[in-house]
């Protein structure tokens, strides 16, 4: 059984390397050696860095693929009928790799909860210290997780409303493996004590400037696909996806300007400083959540909740105005993580307006996505599928209110360096990106494996269940545990001082954190029995052309000069 | 364009368009989403008209309400100082004795020294004042500089071998590791010291090696332990007698402390906080042991 399972596996692999062509291949081998020879010369100018140390995990991966590569690289050429197929041999690469990133970041979330509620859980190592397991838990989860999630779901989604096949066989698993080359990158890093430490773009400059040609390369996809597309029209959800690919790279790129120490340093120094630093990561940090945690997955819902649900989209028009509501909007809100500081107030006033203007376009999305569903409410009732994505279109309306809410000056005095912050954070992780990647997943797994359903519907609905019960305990735990730290910071005595000390604050805030480690756990058992019910299906053997999948469509454009 | 279907559910007609299978309607933006995105974008604009908004080269439009929250800032801090004063005068102005006698100033006292005491000096002294391993303990009313205010208050100002310029400065030698002992007269001493009814473990030498003890002690602990071991207070050296031990009363730790020394330290908070606050520290501090005693 166990042999069968990882011959199984193995064939799989193989399987796929075989479908590239000898010329892909070829390539394949070449890119692998190449990136190999980068990660030898950072191991060599890096001896004592922890560089060098990269510089070996890099090298170990590529020499690992190329024999994953050479290993088939004899097999007979694809047959071309493959071209009259849509391409998905990286998006299930990319799913099962999205749940293994989900349970590892998860993991480590419960794992940071419980370092506050409990901080002696460190074991005395600097690896396993807060300041280095927060960051490998946030960049795990939103890249890690989040990130696989959009490149599978985004190759899947503009194949079939492009009615294209990806332009090549070839750069689609760069950007795949690139980019879990970067995670893993980043994550090992964070233990090492490596990190520039600005949120959510910790990694350093040589990690930062892999992860522009990866990035790059899979706006060149959509591009190249999108412009040999057989439908007359673009999707929306190409345009949230597009809308994400694009202005990560620009926020990426800007935020990320340095000057390292050396080539054999892993350090390095902002070319921003002070205020203007604070500003430009603000910007990118707000963004990040616009456009990677908010139009990818936007993209992502544009597609799976009208193709579960069987229904048309609510209204073409409301969607554009979403969409150019939200992509002009965001971009002015940066500053309202700044309010109350050196920040010229201009720049702040700047970011809390735009940041109320900003909920309409954000709930035109939400109750675009709930109207579509009307019609389809019986199966929202019995398809916990269909459910999690109506419940992660009512969180995304509910994070986005929150969030307007909280960038109002005179709350945002009360919330700031809070942890409601921290609650209205995760109602938007758990409630809205990771639900609505549950739900695509759960939609996109049976058709792309070719299964009837999935393993176990039932496992589906014990998920739904944890995952919004972990995100409930959690969110009410942070809003309770927030609101008393404001309010505690803030209460002065009839003599002018200060009622409470720091200390007391945090004392008052123990019994919140253990039920906010509690709902993670709940969330992270949630992901786990997501994963076997994932892996039962994958395993299953029953090939059934599965309802509500492709529509037959025997000429697809194909790759060109084919 | 191609003409739409009707929708059966909503009435409303699709756009003609059609990917993998998802339709769109052609539905119009509901009223209400106009109406908010009307009604938040006049708030903006209020709010731009009033308050600091758009950047015009090298200035900004100010705002007609002429708020800015520097001078926002520098205004409350100034008011809120205004209205302290109203007892952080009189602390300032009146002496120790003068405040102690002053109930009420003294409840102010209390109250505003608990914060402070928790902000700044529980991390080492715990959020009561009672100390712990290397920590004196502030409720025993063992003072090793001299409990009087006055003495409580230079302490905050100068610290404990503290990088401050006249620091208070005290040190055990390690009387073992520098080889100043022999193993055997560390044993010795140590017995004495237990044997001074202060020690948790009471001391199971024999009567020779106490009196033994006893010579050391007069020949290397005097100085700053004083003949009685009752300690010096303008030594920061302290009482040997009592049942108040830093570094742990019991035997092990006694032997460690003469065998590697002692040089703790506290720091100074002349530059970290007021004179005010130094005083009403003090004075905190000091109501701490008095309400243990």
């Amino acid at each position: 059984m166990r042999v069968g399972v990882l011959c199984s596996t193995k064939w799989g692999t193989l399987d796929m390397v075989a479908q590239l062509t000898t010329g892909e291949r070829q390539l394949a081998i070449v890119v692998l050696s190449l990136v190999a020879l980068l990660g030898l010369a950072m191991a060599a100018a890096g001896r004592a860095d922890p560089i060098g140390v990269h510089g070996f995990i890099v090298l170990a991966i590529c020499c690992g693929l190329i024999f994953v590569v050479l290993g088939a690289y004899y097999a007979p050429e694809p047959s071309p009928e493959r071209l009259e197929h849509y391409y998905d041999d990286p998006s299930k690469v990319g799913i099962v790799l999205t749940m293994a990133w989900a349970v590892v970041g998860m993991f480590l979330g419960v794992w940071v909860a419980s370092l506050l509620a409990w901080p002696d859980l460190t074991f005395d190592a600097a690896w396993a210290s807060f300041g280095r397991l927060r960051p490998a838990h946030t960049s795990a989860v939103i890249f890690g997780f989040g990130g696989n999630a959009l490149i599978a779901t985004s190759f899947h989604v503009l194949q079939r409303t492009s009615r294209a096949r990806l332009p090549d066989q070839f750069s689609p698993w760069f950007v795949l493996i690139g980019y879990n080359l970067f995670c893993v990158v980043a994550a090992t890093g964070y233990f090492m004590g490596v990190t520039q430490s600005k949120e959510y773009a910790e990694p350093e400059w040589y990690a930062d400037i892999w992860l522009v040609v990866v990035w790059v390369t899979y706006f060149a996809i959509y591009i190249r696909t999108l412009a040999r597309r057989k439908e007359p029209h673009i999707y929306v959800a190409n345009w949230y996806y597009m809308a994400f690919i694009l202005v990560v790279a620009i926020l990426h790129i800007v935020n990320n300007l340095a000057v390292p120490v050396s080539f054999g340093h892993a350090k390095s120094y902002s070319v921003f400083s002070g205020v203007q630093d604070a500003m430009v990561q603000w910007w990118y940090g707000h963004n990040a959540v616009a456009f990677f945690l908010t139009a990818g997955f936007l993209g992502m819902m544009y597609y799976y909740l009208p193709k579960r649900a069987g229904r048309p989209i609510y209204s073409y028009r409301l969607s554009i105005i979403s969409f150019w509501g939200i992509t002009f909007m965001y971009m002015w809100a940066g500053s309202h993580h700044l309010l109350y500081t050196a920040l010229p107030q201009w720049v702040q006033t700047l970011g809390m307006t735009f940041s109320l203007i900003l909920l309409v376009p954000s709930w035109a999305s939400a109750g675009n996505a709930l109207a579509t569903l009307n019609g389809a409410w019986h199966k929202v009732r019995d398809d916990a599928t269909l459910r999690f994505m109506m419940a992660a279109a009512v969180f995304y309306g509910l994070t986005t209110f929150e969030g307007s809410f909280l960038a109002i000056r005179p709350v945002n005095s009360l919330s700031h360096y809070t942890d409601w912050t921290v609650g209205h954070v995760h109602a938007g992780a758990l409630g809205w990106v990771a639900l609505i990647t549950f739900g695509s997943i759960y939609c996109i797994v049976p058709w792309l494996w070719k299964r009837e359903r999935m393993y176990s519907a039932r496992l589906v609905e014990v998920h739904f269940w944890l995952a919004i019960i972990g995100t409930v305990i959690y969110v009410f735990a942070m809003w309770n545990s927030g609101i008393i730290q404001g309010l505690m910071w803030r209460t002065y005595n009839e003599n002018g001082t200060l009622t409470y000390s720091f200390v007391e604050s945090m004392v008052a805030m123990h019994p919140y954190y253990i039920a906010r480690a509690f709902g993670g756990l709940l969330f992270l058992m949630g992901a786990i029995v997501g994963s076997y019910n994932i892996w039962m299906t994958i395993r299953g053997e029953a090939e059934v052309a599965p309802e509500s999948a492709d529509l037959p469509e025997p000429r697809l454009a194909s790759a060109p000069g084919e | 364009m191609e003409v739409g279907e009707r929708d059966p559910v909503t009435g409303q007609l699709t756009t003609g368009h059609e990917w993998n299978g998802i339709k769109e309607l052609y539905t119009p933006v509901p009223r209400v989403v106009i109406l908010f995105l009307v009604l938040t974008t006049l708030f903006a604009v209020g709010y731009w008209i009033l308050m600091p908004a758009w950047p015009l080269g090298r200035t900004y439009t100010k705002g007609l309400l002429g708020v800015d929250q520097k001078t926002t800032v520098e205004r409350q801090v100034e008011e809120a100082t205004a209205e302290r004063a109203l007892w952080t005068k009189r602390i300032d102005e009146m002496d120790f004795p003068a405040i102690r006698a002053d109930p009420a100033l003294m409840e102010t006292v209390r109250e505003a020294g608990a914060t402070l005491f928790k902000d700044n000096c529980a991390a080492c002294h715990g959020a009561r004042g009672t100390g712990g391993k290397g920590f004196p303990d502030l409720t025993a009313a063992a003072w090793l500089w001299g409990g009087n205010p006055e003495t409580i208050v230079e302490t905050l100002r100068v610290g404990i071998n503290s990088a401050h310029d006249e620091t208070r400065v005290s040190q055990m030698l390690a009387f073992g590791r520098d080889g100043i002992l022999s193993l055997a007269q560390i044993n010795d001493v140590r017995a004495y010291v237990q044997s001074l009814g202060g020690s948790t473990e009471p001391t199971v030498a024999s009567p020779e090696a106490v009196s033994r003890g006893k010579e050391v002690f007069v020949a290397n602990c005097v100085a700053c332990h004083g003949e009685d071991a009752k300690g010096k207070q303008d030594v920061g050296a302290p009482d040997l007698t009592d049942a108040n031990w830093i570094y742990g009363g019991d035997s092990q730790s006694i032997h460690t402390s003469i065998y590697s020394g002692h040089q703790g330290q506290m720091p100074s908070w002349e530059q970290r906080l007021s004179t005010t606050q130094r005083k009403i520290l003090a004075l905190y501090v000091l109501s701490l042991s008095e309400k243990r005693s």
